[in-house]
């Protein structure tokens, strides 16, 4: 018999990278909200790379930091080093990435959760779902506790039905030996979810007082103190490297040698693994022409011994892992810690989503990180805060939050997860984005600070300071309009020594710094910059300038992209009482449900035709509707 | 609501009448404006009819003499400002009109765009919705299969490499971005990047000079003849060339080989297919045996099949029947100067209903006939297959236009030293406006390209 153990507006489920943002975003917004985690001592644990960021999901960070989200701010404190990447490269690609402190990470998110005082943070696993008249209303413990819940967001990682598997191993786990979730999943399915099979793998973890590391190469990172978060104001200057090794034809002669017994090449895997996140046997498989591939080698932490061997991922027996390892320059005599393996888990197909991540089978129950699909701590954050936002939202009877895809990362993420599904793990790269010159990591501030200002997620401290930052920006930008640069014998002479072309006739500072080759720091001299403005008004200024002309052909795309946006498709349209658009169309309508014609021009399988019969039968304004 | 201006050929193909481009939205006037010589456009009265000349901007010459209407929103079909040039007819001159008012900024509007619009601003009653939503339907769908069957073969091989060379590079671009720190390839550099933009720009540019000389506008009905040997299915062939205009000649530097496939009759386009294998050998189902000639027969929009008034019918006169049982097709009974052999009444049966026209090729009898036969064939069917044949062609043009200006923004931005990931914005846009051309833009394919193209992992 279960017990009435109470009643929340907000039930998460979970509390790793999804979980956490999920549960804060709901509690900072104001709803009274409870998080259930199987272990407490594994808070927004990192069950594979020790590391947080990089090309695109380094700015989902600092979105996320903009709508007042926490991960950029534990990972700034906890860091081992931080590097700012494609530094060479232009603005739109930069992006940071930190090696964590796996053990201070967890100890620093708990903190924060602990001390919120909206959240209860209990340790307990959830069986199954209350849900009367198709409306989800609590959850239901192992320990028979019934919680009832306005909204419930499930975010269950990959514990859902986990198996772990190395070579002929295989055991029902969570990733890192934990509690898989097993009856959780029984019941989404019991209810009539469409779940699928996925999987992924982790290398081994060796000691570190076993590597030779003078037969490696260092990996330090940056000098110059960088941050996720825009309010961290305190950095850490005493970093540690990481190293750099390579596999070589020894290692790759192992690894043939024995892929009979590597669980994946068995055939005992069934789940789908992702193609950006290759084991190291499918590597040798896929390029064999290789001679070597690069390994790196991340410490875990400052207080603990154990090196993540990235480059490594494997689900060959621990004692091939043994030789493999000993294979590879300066790991000769390294010992294994802690073996790799591959784990396959239950994901919910993410077109069972709206936009909001509110599932459509089932109001009221969200879902959220790599149950849906995704692979990556950050992914995982970043569908967290947007569930936690739009659970809450519900709640308190505001407006969803949906994101588009010139916004933000977060929302090109979520448009693709509900809007095409996936066929693997799904991970963000730069070339997912569209507009990826408008989503730049300087400029993550300016398109999320005023949305988390009014969800009540950013402090009014921090947003005036936002507003004073661009108040800046503006009037620099105007300035330098006004400000007429004579080719005197001293302009030109600088131009020279910085490697510019003298110029010829009088022109605008606004117009000068659109060269190439000169930059806001570098005219500084001869522009009057204003010593007092920050680097980050003058970044801006700079960027905002130098690629204006590219900047307005995005925006001009966007425009066009936002007018099919605005027409808005009824949530409860009957497709099938629509005549002429195609059967294959009109499946994936009755699926993905799109809420625009944008949106419904983005599903594959969906052609220009049936966009028209669409947009037509929609104006013609008798439009019929699913029985409730 | 609609913002931009869209443009279409409105008249369907005929020699002798007048043919229409039309123009529909809030440029129509402007950008008809800015290429016409004759009255002001912008002053001119509502629904009323103005003679002039379409200027050709890019040599300021003539391109057309024209009478033009000009219609001011909102009593007007659309109900939106509506221009309609007046051309003569034929295929070459409207074409070239399209294209002109196509180079100012008007779109080429989807099929079925104009009555949409109409129906979107009220202009049609709510009750045709339905009706309205099968014609788009029905016209995309002829549009789509039309666009494809136009697309010679070649073209479509060469425009899939441009792409794959372009995918290449932006993988490799990306591939340097998502993972800065993968050491298997080299850094992309400016060089690399100019070089291969430079090549494709070649290519484009060359397809364009091509394009120009009609080879790609093959606008037209693509025909068949078949028959056994000495039937005179190249005398039929001469015959068509030369009783009447072959369309391209119009278009300075074609080649007398090229001309002889083009041909007018009494308005209607056709495209003879094949011609050099009817022409020097025997019959193209020997030639290129029968499931090859089946399948160019399937390709085909008209057959022309010749039969010998002077032999009896052979059993592979029955195959080839047979072969072409569901296409359109005239019977041909040619050589009625000599002794009749032919069962006429077993043909008939065979015919079932198709025009049959008896000719003597050799005494030009009969000519007047089949030239009547094509012609109703033509025009009694869906007369949108030929509109709809040539449009799809201007558009390959319009879109192999935008290409190579978006490959020469990327060259510009390679020149001003710009990050390559800025410069690959265009190139990206090249590849994706190259993949609109052969209906290929799976925006996946570069995720894919990724992935095969680099061993990339954690």
């Amino acid at each position: 018999m279960t017990y009435d153990a109470g009643h929340y507006d907000v039930v998460v489920v979970g509390a790793g990278h999804a979980g956490v943002e999920a549960g804060l975003a709901a509690a900072k917004m104001g709803a009274k909200t409870l998080m259930l985690t199987l272990n407490l001592d594994m808070i927004a644990f990192m069950p594979c790379n020790p590391s947080i960021g990089g090309p695109a999901k380094g700015i989902v960070v600092r979105e996320i930091d903009a709508l007042g989200g926490v991960m950029g701010k534990v990972i700034d404190k906890t860091h081992i080093q931080m590097r700012l990447l494609n530094t060479g490269k232009g603005p739109a690609v930069q992006a940071l990435r930190a090696q964590a402190d796996k053990p201070l990470y967890i100890k620093e998110m708990k903190k924060i959760i602990e001390n919120e005082k909206n959240i209860t943070l209990r340790q307990g696993m959830v069986d199954r779902l209350i849900v009367e008249d198709g409306v989800c209303k609590g959850v239901i413990t192992e320990t028979n506790a019934a919680y009832s819940a306005k909204t419930v967001i499930i975010t269950t990682g990959t514990f859902m039905r986990g198996k772990v598997l190395m070579g002929d191993l295989e055991y029902e786990s969570g990733p890192n030996n934990q509690r898989p979730t097993i009856k959780l999943s029984e019941n989404l399915e019991e209810l009539g979810f469409e779940i699928t099979r996925f999987k992924t793998g982790t290398p081994p973890r060796v000691n570190s007082h076993t590597i030779d590391y003078s037969k490696t190469e260092i990996q330090p990172g940056d000098e110059d103190p960088r941050s996720f978060s825009y309010e961290t104001t305190e950095y850490i200057t005493d970093q540690i490297p990481c190293w750099l090794t390579y596999t070589n034809e020894f290692t790759h002669q192992i690894i043939n040698e024995n892929l009979s017994l590597s669980a994946m090449y068995s055939g005992m895997k069934r789940g789908t693994g992702p193609r950006y996140c290759p084991s190291i046997e499918d590597k040798i498989v896929r390029f064999n022409d290789k001679p070597r591939h690069q390994i790196f080698l991340e410490p875990e932490g400052r207080d603990t011994e154990e090196v993540y061997v990235q480059g490594l991922s494997t689900s060959l027996p621990e004692s091939i892992q043994h030789s493999i390892v000993r294979s590879v320059e300066g790991l000769e005599n390294a010992e294994i810690m802690r073996a790799g393996y591959a784990i396959e888990y239950d994901a919910i197909v993410p077109t069972q989503l709206w936009p909001t991540l509110e599932t459509k089978k089932i109001p009221g129950l969200f879902t959220a990180g790599q149950i849906n699909g995704t692979s990556g701590y950050e992914e995982a954050a970043a569908q967290g805060i947007m569930a936690g936002i739009n659970a809450a939202a519900k709640v308190l009877g505001k407006d969803p939050v949906i994101l588009d895809r010139s916004q933000a990362y977060i929302g090109v993420l979520i448009d693709d997860l509900v809007t095409k599904g996936t066929n693997e793990p799904y991970r963000l790269l730069t070339s997912r984005a569209e507009y990826r010159l408008l989503l730049r990591h300087d400029n993550a501030d300016l398109r999320m600070t005023e949305l988390g200002y009014k969800l009540g997620l950013i402090s009014e401290e921090r947003y005036a300071a936002f507003t004073e930052k661009y108040r800046l920006v503006e009037e620099e930008k105007k300035r330098l309009q006004k400000l007429v640069i004579k080719p005197s014998t001293e302009v030109n002479a600088f131009l020279e020594t910085a490697g510019a072309s003298p110029m010829k006739e009088a022109v605008k500072a606004y117009d000068l710094l659109k060269r190439p080759e000169l930059s806001y720091d570098l005219l500084a001299p001869i522009i009057d910059a204003d010593p007092s403005l920050s680097h980050e008004v003058t970044e801006q200024v700079g960027i905002q300038i130098k690629y204006e002309g590219y900047i307005k052909k995005a925006n001009d795309q966007v425009a066009r992209m936002l007018k099919m946006e605005e027409k808005k498709i009824p949530e409860d349209i009957d497709y099938d009482a629509i005549s002429g658009i195609a059967t294959e169309a009109k499946e994936k309508l009755k699926t993905v449900r799109p809420l625009s014609i944008g949106q419904a021009s983005r599903i594959s399988g969906v052609n220009p035709a049936d966009i028209s019969i669409l947009v037509v039968y929609i104006e013609q304004g008798n439009i019929s509707r699913l029985a409730n | 609501m609609e913002t931009d201006t869209i443009t279409a050929i409105s008249t369907p193909i005929g020699e002798g009448a007048i043919a229409i481009v039309r123009l529909s939205g809030p440029e129509a006037i402007s950008i008809t404006a800015n290429v016409f010589k004759g009255k002001n456009l912008f002053d001119v009265p509502s629904h009323t009819i103005h003679y002039g000349k379409i200027m050709d901007p890019e040599t300021n010459e003539i391109a057309e003499e024209v009478m033009i209407s000009v219609m001011r929103a909102p009593k007007t079909f659309t109900r939106e400002d509506v221009v309609e040039i007046n051309c003569h007819g034929g295929m070459v001159a409207v074409n070239r009109v399209l294209e002109i008012i196509l180079s100012k900024g008007a779109r080429l509007a989807e099929p079925g765009e104009f009555t949409k619009r109409a129906f979107l601003h009220g202009r049609i009653d709510l009750s045709q919705a339905e009706a309205v939503m099968d014609l788009i339907r029905a016209k995309t769908d002829k549009a789509m299969s039309v666009a494809l069957k136009q697309m010679d073969g070649r073209l479509s091989a060469l425009i899939r490499r441009l792409r794959q060379d372009l995918l290449e590079t932006v993988a490799h671009v990306e591939v340097n971005i998502d993972y800065p720190e993968y050491d298997d390839v080299e850094e992309m550099s400016h060089d690399m990047m100019r070089t291969k933009t430079k090549e494709v720009h070649q290519e484009i540019v060359e397809l364009l000079q091509v394009a120009k000389q009609g080879k790609i506008l093959r606008e037209g009905l693509a025909t068949a003849i078949i028959g056994r040997p000495n039937v005179g299915k190249s005398s039929l062939m001469n015959t068509l060339v030369q009783e009447n205009k072959a369309i391209v000649t119009e278009i300075p530097g074609t080649t007398r080989d090229i001309i002889e496939e083009y041909v007018s009759v009494r308005g209607v386009p056709l495209r003879l297919v094949d011609t050099a294998g009817i022409r020097e050998t025997e019959d193209i189902v020997e030639k290129i045996g029968v499931e090859r000639s089946r399948q160019v027969l399937k390709e085909s929009d008209l057959i022309l099949f010749v039969l010998n008034y002077n032999e009896v019918l052979s059993d592979e006169d029955d195959k080839l029947f047979q072969a072409i049982q569901d296409l359109d097709y005239i019977v041909i009974i040619n050589k009625t100067d000599l002794e009749q052999k032919l069962n006429l009444a077993r043909v008939e049966e065979l015919a079932a209903g198709k025009p049959i026209v008896t000719t003597s090729l050799i005494k030009e009898e009969g000519i007047n006939e089949l030239e009547e036969a094509i012609a109703k064939i033509f025009f009694a069917g869906d007369i949108d297959t030929g509109d709809l044949t040539y449009v799809s062609n201007v558009r390959h043009i319009q879109l192999l236009r935008q290409a190579k200006q978006a490959l020469e923004d990327a060259m510009e931005g390679l020149e001003l030293g710009l990050p390559l990931d800025i410069v690959q914005i265009d190139v990206t846009r090249t590849w994706e406006l190259l993949g609109e051309i052969i209906g290929d833009t799976a925006s996946d394919s570069l995720i894919d390209q990724l992935f095969s193209q680099f061993c990339l992992g954690k």
